[in-house]
């Protein structure tokens, strides 16, 4: 693969990324929104978020999967708890990655 | 949470989460880049210049397929088009922004950057040294694992054991399970998440993330204004 070619997908792939970060940012910013508009963007976090989450959870390897072999989707049970419990992203993250290790340790 | 908003300094200390949870999914992806026999300059020209996660190890996967150009710039598109309106939802507080802080602070835009400032942003006029803190500090440590995992390359080919392949959905569980303040913005999740998986499985696979948050944020907006007439 020619290294050029590569450096410049690079480029324009930043500028596709770039132009939706910017624009709203760029035009939206001071002018005041419709109420319903202001209340829709309200809910943008949330929804993807979990719109980002539950895929990873749930599919591996392109399947829906409900065994009890996806610890992805096990270990997230535990890893909400404490999210809930103590708020602190830190923890959380512990928790998820260090479960993870420790089931596959003592699985596999 | 009663962090102090006022400095650079409370910005890095307000970035630590996302730095634990980026220098394990950076040093994934600098893995996995040097796996696919990227160069290191290309490598962290994408960290430094693209800086999302899910497109950077799409693009890995297509290079290494022998694609550049056309494909790879649509799938990233594509895939990175729900950053508008993350965008559209953090801009109206930066109103008292000059242009130029505003447009410096949306090359900064990710998927847990936004999730924190848009946690932090409803309660005080945002700051502009704190919030570029945030968002320098958690940039930051995205190349220098992206770094770090293309020079250990040579030597570990397999993350899975340490876990950390878990820190992304680790990292999604922490930042949304803070959003769920209402029992309407849990239904609305369940519904996203919903609508995600569905479309994932009906073949929409890169605009899934997408669809699922307008679906989501139209019914969240739908059920707050028919309650409240």
């Amino acid at each position: 693969m020619e290294e050029r070619l590569i450096l410049v997908t690079v480029l324009l792939m930043s500028v596709v990324t770039m132009v939706p970060r910017i624009l709203p940012v760029w035009l939206l910013a001071g002018r005041t929104l419709p109420r319903s508009m202001v209340i829709w963007l309200r809910y943008v976090p949330v929804s993807v978020l979990s719109a980002l989450l539950l895929p990873e959870l749930f599919i591996k390897e392109g399947q829906f999967d409900l065994s009890s072999s996806n610890l992805y989707l096990w270990i997230a049970l535990p890893t909400m708890l404490v999210a809930a419990k103590t708020k602190s992203l830190a923890v959380t993250l512990v928790t998820g990655i260090g479960g993870v290790a420790l089931l596959r340790l003592l699985v596999l | 949470m009663p962090t102090p908003r006022s400095s650079s300094f409370s910005g890095i200390v307000r970035a630590s989460p996302v730095v634990m949870g980026y220098l394990p999914l950076a040093f994934a992806y600098g893995v996995m880049a040097h796996g696919a026999h990227l160069s290191l300059v290309a490598t962290l020209a994408l960290s430094f210049f693209v800086y999302a996660g899910s497109a950077q190890f799409i693009a890995v996967i297509l290079f290494a397929q022998g694609l550049v150009l056309l494909p790879v710039v649509l799938t990233t598109f594509i895939v990175n088009l729900r950053h508008l309106l993350m965008a559209a939802s953090v801009a109206p507080f930066l109103a008292r922004w000059s242009l130029s802080k505003r447009i410096f602070f949306a090359t900064e835009l990710t998927d847990e950057t936004f999730a924190l400032h848009s946690t932090e942003f409803p309660s005080g006029e945002p700051i502009p040294s704190h919030v570029f803190a945030v968002n320098l500090t958690s940039h930051l440590s995205w190349i220098f694992g992206s770094l770090l995992g293309y020079q250990a390359g040579g030597m570990i080919t397999d993350i899975r054991p340490l876990g950390l392949d878990y820190a992304l959905p680790a990292m999604f569980i922490g930042l949304l399970i803070v959003q769920l303040r209402t029992r309407r913005a849990v239904f609305i999740a369940l519904i996203a998440g919903a609508a995600s998986l569905l479309f994932r499985h009906l073949g929409f696979e890169s605009r899934s993330t997408l669809i699922a948050t307008v679906i989501g944020a139209t019914l969240g907006m739908g059920l707050e204004l028919w309650k409240k007439d």
